[in-house]
């Protein structure tokens, strides 16, 4: 150990700190710092919906024969599973960051009580792991959509909305995920989410057409969140676009702004006790 | 208006803390003056991290008054939280980022300049000794560099008041002289100071003031010297006896020292002149297996206020 040296330098500040202003941009300036070193996992985030997308656009579709949409627009398989790629893939990202990395965060490494300790505040905390699973999902979507564009699996100009559809789907999950994640006691409430996620993922019309299920099944299935992220999707890639997509875009942007506050509140009683 | 160069920094008035039907602090005023270097001793379950805590502006306050640099953590916490700086009981330290990261990152949240938090990061990596660790893992370093560096840490925005949850508990002899230099020399710049410990000689080496908290109230107050001349008695005598031995011998020394305590492994004597109480304690036919004098410590205060060692 080296014997101590004056050090100057700690005198007393005078001027009051001045407050943090967007305080949430540096809790994601901290994830940015984290991932810098780790930019490899970031990238092969990207790889597993191509993988469904190519797997399904190469083997399955060659067996499935294209058919209709309902407005009588014929379409091949691929063109029809590619938009709910997308969409699941957003949940799926979405739900990754901000279920087990928020409770990991939030329970293990203690990470909100430190920045809780500081001038941030709990929604601070809340927007800026929404805002960075927002971010990073749409590198990943972005990427998906020009494959998708390459692949020659669009028909249509509201193509390009696709994108920020992925980014609404992927804040919609994301409020809620954070949300419901700060009522989990332990890892093993996350079974349940992963409970939720399969059925949702296979059974959202995502690889057949809504009008595939009787009636009664038919309101369930619309009822869920990934639906309208899926008929969202596919209706812009395929220029269906009727008036439902102004329900389905205000079902996804109350899901998220419900979740969003929700989340800041628990974090607030959870951690400032 | 409060003259702000004696105003206290940390002002509370009955208060209390409850988690749900349990309360940990009962009800306590304290004045904390700028400069000063002011501490909590008491044992396990005192009460002092829930105190800390509301200090700190991240626990609410259940009933009472607490205004911290005149702010009223309630509506002004983020405020106050951007003037002080927090160690901790438990390291909390981001295993996620480096040494020299934990220290900038920290900075930025406090709305620090980039260019700013990296100055300071170095700075305080050398005051703490940690610059050659400043590239590492934190999973790399041991217990008392991480405490080094949570302390670090809480000075990172320069705070003019300095919240330390036992800032030596777990670390060696040695490493524990480290950072008590270090905060004597922070106290030296005109920081002010709070800090909890359950070590006497912790707050004698760096209290001007103390508390000694038990069950969630205040038992008394004072410099540690105060404390002690006010419950103590200049020297004790200590006389370690042969197991089961301890009752008859305290029976005997009865009235030879101005007060006794009789421990499970020894029996303190408390005198002003401990060598005189021994030669009397021979005298009477008792003959323990070792003796020992020492000067009162804080220790005694606290054996003396609560029945109990700090220890138990
Ligand atoms: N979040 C909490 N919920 C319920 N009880 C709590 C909580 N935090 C502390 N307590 C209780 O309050 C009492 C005081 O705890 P506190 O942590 O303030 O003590 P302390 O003096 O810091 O002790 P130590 O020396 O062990 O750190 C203890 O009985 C503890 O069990
Ligand atoms: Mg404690």
């Amino acid at each position: 150990m080296t014997p101590p040296t004056p050090t100057p330098i700690l005198g007393l500040r005078l001027t009051p700190m001045p407050l943090v202003r967007g305080g949430w941009t540096r809790v994601i300036e901290r994830t940015f710092v984290v991932y810098r070193k780790a930019w490899l996992v970031f990238l092969t985030g990207m790889l597993e919906p191509l993988f469904y997308l190519l797997s399904i656009g190469v083997g399955l579709a060659a067996l499935v024969p294209a058919f209709t949409l309902s407005d009588g627009t014929p379409i091949g398989y691929t063109a029809f599973i590619a938009p709910a790629m997308l969409a699941a893939s957003a949940m799926n990202g979405a739900i990754f960051d901000s279920t087990y990395g928020v409770f990991f965060r939030l329970k293990y490494q203690k990470l909100y009580d430190v920045m809780l300790a500081t001038p941030l505040r709990p929604r601070d905390i809340a927007v800026g792991e929404i805002v960075w699973s927002l971010g990073r999902g749409t590198v990943y979507s972005a990427a998906f959509v020009l494959i998708m564009v390459a692949m020659d699996l669009t028909s249509s100009w509201w193509t390009w909305l696709a994108l920020p559809a992925a980014m609404l789907i992927g804040f919609a999950f994301a409020g809620m995920a954070m949300a419901l994640t700060t009522f989990m006691r332990s890892w093993q409430d996350f079974e349940f989410v992963q409970l939720a996620i399969m059925p949702m993922f296979l059974f959202s019309a995502t690889f057949y057409p809504l009008a595939t299920y009787p009636e009664g099944l038919r309101l369930v299935v619309q009822a869920t969140p990934l639906y309208q992220g899926v008929a969202l999707e596919r209706a812009l890639t395929t220029g269906t676009v009727g008036v439902e997509a102004v329900g389905h875009v205000a079902y996804l942007v109350v899901m998220g702004v419900v979740g969003l506050r929700i989340a800041a509140h628990r974090i607030d009683t959870l951690l400032l006790r | 208006m409060p003259d702000p160069t004696t105003a206290p920094l940390v002002r509370a008035r009955a208060l209390t803390k409850s988690y749900g039907d349990f309360q940990a602090v009962r009800g306590i005023d304290i004045d904390v003056a700028p400069g000063e270097a002011f501490g909590f001793l008491g044992p396990n379950g005192a009460g002092k991290s829930s105190t800390m805590r509301m200090v700190a502006a991240v626990s609410p306050v259940t009933s009472g008054e607490l205004r911290i640099l005149g702010l009223d953590p309630a509506t002004d916490g983020p405020q106050i939280r951007a003037q002080i700086g927090v160690c901790p009981q438990e390291d909390t330290l981001d295993t996620e980022l480096t040494v020299r990261e934990n220290l900038v990152v920290y900075g930025r949240y406090f709305g620090m300049s980039r260019q700013r938090c990296r100055q300071r990061a170095d700075e305080l990596l050398e005051f703490v000794h940690l610059a050659d660790k400043a590239g590492g893992k934190i999973t790399a370093l041991s217990g008392g560099m991480k405490r080094r560096l949570t302390i670090a840490r809480s000075l990172v925005n320069e705070p003019r008041l300095l919240l330390l949850d036992e800032p030596t508990t777990g670390l060696d002899p040695q490493a524990r002289h480290v950072v008590w230099d270090q905060l004597y020399r922070l106290k030296q710049t005109g920081v002010t100071i709070v800090l909890t410990t359950h070590y006497m000689d912790e707050a004698e080496q760096l209290c001007d003031r103390l508390v000694v908290m038990d069950q969630g109230a205040i038992a008394a107050e004072g410099s540690p010297r105060t404390l002690i001349e006010a419950y103590s008695t200049r020297e004790v005598a200590e006389i370690r006896m042969g197991v089961g031995d301890n009752a008859v011998a305290a029976d005997k020394a009865e009235g030879l020292a101005e007060r006794m305590e009789v421990l499970p492994d020894r029996i303190l004597l408390y005198a002003d002149s401990g060598d005189a109480v021994l030669e009397a304690v021979h005298a009477r036919g008792i003959r323990p297996q070792s003796t020992l004098v020492r000067r009162s410590t804080l220790e005694d205060v606290f054996l003396r206020l609560t029945g109990r060692s700090l220890g138990e």
